[in-house]
This record gives C-alpha cells, sequence and structure tokens, in this order.
C-alpha cells in the first residue's frame, strides 16, 4: 500500500467530502470502498469561530486520514495562508495545495505551485502538490521538498480520464519512487484502473462519485477497479503487438503467408 | 378532553405543529423570544418552492414522498399557493446536466421552443428546452407565515415572548438550530439568498438554472420581486453572506436573462438550516420533550407532513415514520 511522507495508508483511493448529497451517504462512500485518506476543503467553510467544525467532526468520525486542501486558491500568498490555517484547524502537517491558474479550467499554476510548495516545506508542511503531468514542473515540485506527485488526469470536474497517458507513463518511469497520485478528471472506475495498471500509487477522486446516482455504489466500483488495476500492474502485464498471436496453435497453414 | 401543548419556537415547523394541534382540539401556547415571523428564524429566508419532485433530485425518498402533501396543506391554511408547476433549465453548453436530471426525476416532461414560451415567454429567448413539473407549486414564505400566525391567534393558541425553557410536561420543542443545546447530532448548513425587484421581467413559476458550479433557483414572489437561491455550504455560521457566494448568485441570475442586469438589489439574506446527518427530518423524543427538527432545505415542503405525524403521536399515540426513540 502507498506510502506518503512515512505514513502508510491502507487503500489506492482517496476521496474528496464535498458535493455528497448529505453527510451520511458521504460516510457510506467511505465505508463501501474503504478509501483511506479524505480530502476537506478549509476555505469555503471557512467562517468566524470554526464554523465548519460539525461537517469536520463528522469527516473525522470516518476514522480515515484527513487531508486538508487548499481548493478555490488563486494565488501563492492564498495557498500559504490557508494552509497554515489548515494545520492548526486539523492538526496536521500534510497539505493538499492547490494554486488555481485559470479559473474557467481549474489548471494548475505551475510558477506560483512551485514557489508555494517551497515556502511550506521549509515552514514544516508535507505538501501534496495538485499539479500538471508535466515532466519539469514535477521535477522542480520535488527540487522544491515535495514527497509525493500528483499529477491531474483531466481538469477538475470533467470526467474526462487520463487525457495524457504518455506524459503519465513517463512521469511514472522519471520517477520510480516517487508515490503518484492522479488528481482530478476521472469519471468511470475504469480510468482509475488505468491509472493503476500505469503503475500509480493511487488516485483521488470527488465528482465522480458524490455527483453519481448512487455515490455509496459508485465508491465501491473504484474500490474493485484499483484493485483489478493494481493487479495487473503487479502481474506485469503482456505488451501489445499489432499481429495476432493465436494462443492455440493453428495446424496446415504456410509459415509466414 | 383538551390536552394542553406547549410548543416552542414559532418559526415554520412550531406554526405547523401549533395549527395541526389545535385544530385537533389541543390547547395551544407557543412560546418564541421574537414577537413575530421574522429574520431570525430561518424560514424568513426560504425559498417558498413546494417542489418535492425536483428535491429528489439530490434528497431521499420520503422528502418526495411527503413534500406532496405541502401545497394543499398550505391551501387549506390560507397561504396563497401558486401552482404552476416549476421550469428546470441549463445553459446549451450543460445540457448533458439536464438529462440527468431528467434521468433521476420523476413527475416532469420535457418542453421545448413555442411550448416554454408559452410557459415563460422571458426564458424563450435564451433556452430552447426544459424541464416541466406540472404538479409543483410556489408559496411567499414571509406572507404564508403571518398568516399562518394570524389564524392561529384567531383560534385561541396563545403566543408567548419568551426564550425561557418551559417547566411544564408536554412540550413540542421546534427551535431549530437552537436546539443544538439539546440535540448535539444537528448541524448547520450555511445558506445565502438575494432578493431582487426587476418591474419589468414576469415569471410564473420557479426556474431552477442546473450548472456545474453555480445551481440556481428563482422563485417569483409577485410585483417584480424575486427571490434567488441559494448557497448551500458546511458551516453553522449564520450572519455573513460572502461576495463570492452573491456574486456567484446574481451570476446566474443574469445568465438566467441578462436584463435580471438591470435589477435593483432589495436585500441580501444568510441563515443556517438544522440538519441531520442525512438531512432528513426527525420526530425524537427525550424525557418528557418532543423535537420536531432537521428539516434541512425543505422546511416549507416537509412541515406539515411533520406536523401531521406529530399530532398523531401526541394525540393518538401513532408512532411516526420519522421517530427516532429514546433508547438511552
Amino acid at each position: 500500500m502507498p506510502i506518503f511522507y512515512e505514513t502508510e495508508v491502507n487503500s489506492r483511493l482517496m476521496l474528496g467530502t464535498a458535493q455528497y448529497p448529505s453527510p451520511a451517504i458521504l460516510a457510506q462512500a467511505f465505508k463501501r470502498s474503504g478509501a483511506g485518506i479524505a480530502t476537506v476543503s478549509v476555505r469555503r467553510e471557512a467562517g468566524g469561530e470554526r464554523a465548519g467544525q460539525d461537517f469536520w467532526d463528522l469527516i473525522a468520525d470516518l476514522g480515515v486520514k484527513l487531508l486538508p486542501n487548499t481548493a478555490g486558491c488563486h494565488s501563492v500568498r492564498e495557498a500559504v495562508t490557508t494552509a497554515q490555517m489548515a494545520r492548526e484547524l486539523f492538526d496536521t502537517p500534510w497539505i493538499k495545495l492547490e494554486v488555481i491558474g485559470h479559473a474557467d479550467t481549474l489548471q494548475p499554476d505551475p510558477f506560483g505551485l512551485v514557489e508555494a510548495a517551497r515556502i511550506l516545506t521549509d515552514d514544516g508542511f508535507q505538501v501534496f502538490p495538485y499539479c500538471t503531468e508535466d515532466l519539469v514542473l514535477c521535477d522542480r515540485l520535488i527540487k522544491a521538498g515535495c514527497r509525493v506527485l500528483m499529477p491531474w488526469g483531466a481538469p477538475i470536474g470533467t470526467g474526462l480520464g487520463l487525457n495524457n497517458v504518455y506524459g503519465l507513463r513517463s512521469l511514472r518511469a522519471h520517477f520510480p519512487d516517487v508515490p503518484l497520485v492522479v488528481d482530478a478528471g476521472l469519471g468511470l472506475p475504469s480510468q482509475a484502473a488505468q491509472a493503476m495498471e500505469l503503475g500509480y500509487d493511487a488516485v483521488l477522486l470527488n465528482t465522480a462519485v458524490a455527483k453519481a446516482g448512487d455515490p455509496a455504489t459508485m465508491a465501491e466500483g473504484f474500490a474493485r477497479a484499483l484493485d483489478a488495476g493494481r493487479l495487473a500492474f503487479e502481474a506485469d502485464p503482456m505488451e501489445p503487438r499489432d499481429m495476432a498471436a493465436p494462443s492455440t496453435p493453428i495446424l496446415g497453414k504456410a509459415f509466414l503467408a | 378532553m383538551t390536552t394542553p401543548v406547549i410548543i416552542r419556537g414559532a418559526g415554520v415547523v412550531g406554526l405547523c405543529v401549533a395549527s395541526e394541534l389545535r385544530a385537533r382540539g389541543a390547547l395551544v401556547t407557543l412560546l418564541d423570544p421574537a414577537p413575530g415571523p421574522g429574520p431570525q428564524a430561518c424560514s424568513w429566508w426560504a425559498g417558498g418552492m413546494l417542489a418535492p419532485f425536483c428535491e429528489g433530485y439530490t434528497a431521499e425518498e420520503p422528502v418526495v414522498r411527503l413534500g406532496q402533501e405541502a401545497a394543499t396543506w398550505w391551501q387549506t391554511h390560507g397561504a396563497e399557493v401558486h401552482r404552476n408547476g416549476s421550469l428546470v433549465v441549463t445553459l446549451a453548453r450543460d445540457r448533458a446536466e439536464l438529462s440527468q436530471f431528467a434521468r433521476r426525476t420523476s413527475g416532469h416532461e420535457t418542453v421545448s421552443g413555442a411550448n416554454l414560451g408559452g410557459l415563460e415567454p422571458l426564458l424563450a429567448d435564451q433556452f430552447d428546452r426544459a424541464l416541466f413539473f406540472k404538479d409543483e407549486a410556489h408559496i411567499n414564505p414571509r406572507q404564508s407565515l403571518t398568516t399562518l400566525r394570524a389564524r392561529l391567534i384567531k383560534d385561541g393558541v396563545t403566543f408567548e415572548q419568551t426564550n425561557a425553557a418551559p417547566t411544564a410536561p408536554n412540550v413540542i420543542d421546534c427551535r431549530g438550530l437552537a436546539a443544538r443545546d439539546a440535540l448535539k447530532d444537528l448541524r448547520g448548513v450555511k445558506g445565502e439568498m438575494v432578493i431582487l425587484r426587476a418591474p419589468d421581467l414576469t415569471l410564473s413559476r420557479p426556474v431552477r438554472l442546473l450548472h456545474p458550479r453555480f445551481p440556481l433557483y428563482i422563485v417569483p414572489r409577485g410585483d417584480g420581486v424575486f427571490m434567488l437561491g441559494a448557497t448551500q455550504i458546511e458551516s453553522g455560521e449564520r450572519g455573513r453572506a460572502s461576495v463570492r457566494s452573491v456574486m456567484e448568485l446574481l451570476s446566474a441570475a443574469y445568465a438566467l436573462h441578462p436584463a435580471f442586469g438591470e435589477a435593483e438589489l432589495l436585500e441580501i439574506g444568510t441563515d443556517a438550516r438544522p440538519a441531520f446527518a442525512d438531512n432528513l427530518p426527525r420526530i425524537r423524543r427525550r424525557g418528557g420533550t418532543i423535537y420536531v427538527n432537521g428539516l434541512f432545505r425543505h422546511g416549507f415542503l416537509l412541515s406539515p407532513a411533520l406536523a401531521r405525524m406529530l399530532a398523531d403521536l401526541v394525540l393518538d399515540g401513532q408512532i411516526p415514520e420519522v421517530m427516532d426513540e429514546d433508547h438511552s
């Protein structure tokens, strides 16, 4: 199972906690899927006097690791402040760092991300950066102190799956020892299985489960797909080929006809 | 024999419960710290949509079923109920949201082109297709609360302005989020809303705009007044509408029709809805007190059914389906 900053988690599934029909259904989704990490947004709920505390208590009751995030932050300063607030609220050095660079696509701002990652790492945070699959960016993030990478599959909430399989495969090859998590853009369990087949360590999703007609059942679907994909990766799959290779010998044909 | 009953809280739940109990002969006293319906109760900020089928998109089955009692109940209790149905639309690029909404709800038909224009001429320029929920309705919440209170006074119900906890037996607690002092699993879900005046614009029924980021509904209040609602944020905070939320609501209204850009901003409101973890209501007995709470965003939709069940419980000893007994 994946190890993030010396902490082993018991599942390859990480779930966001927004947009569910109710906290009770959110809890069922965690239970049915066995998801090991819950991300929780600080910014939007942050009112005076811990106004979001009741909801956070419900999340804490799930009994999973909490990964607070800086969702919705559009600048380095905002992200850093939110991370500091999250550390205080949730008593954890973990932070999923989001610095949004484009309002419409919610694409990460790679420049702000590296800067914020460096500031937070120097301040003792353990940063999980939400990034693109750009190899050079990922290299800079590691140099800035990140020991996990969370490239997107596709823009947040689109459900388009792994848009750049080549880029994701290339990241896996270049960073064999860094835990890699596909974060955002997944809509279907088959896409999560594909991430596992590429050798990714985990996936993080929210909308695909929360906005399904039956979130708990969809969460279980994802959990099973992750198992299937991971097993495939560990089993060392066959190489695809252009020519058919019959699994039973065919006799009576000329060789190389 | 008349049973004396004390109700704490004169928001939408308390007033509906008082009406049901009084109609069945109970001697009712209502206690509330405020002199009448007003901004201290979260029902003051409600949309007033009686839309059980649309709510079924995210709410569970009891809301859809029990909510169907609401329109008739309000009508027989003096409220002006507009039974014109409701419409659901999307911007062209979110068309898939409309198909999904249609799949997950019932009681609708698709209307397009001239038929949509016939229902709501205002929408015909912007939208070519909508879902029409013909059996839904809407009311003006503030007017309805005021009317209901006046009827209760006329029917001999006593109102006392106090926040003190009564010592008498037979207390029905309908205080909403204030009952958190006793109900630890109750949480607040913040909502922000806006009231606009656009005298040149006419809608005959509530319209929901489905949007992946900024879902919105707009409810006509008559005389060119419209209510835009509502955000849904996991926070018990009651008093602070954020610029972001209001901007989102206003942008969505503008997307519905650009003429809303010229509307006058009358009010920005915010409060927290009382909810349990499954966002479903409960009737809960704890010692001598019965709590009716957790109506979430369905105060006007579910209060009639909850009031009926509460009266069945108190007067006839019938255990309601949403009962949550004291086993401790």
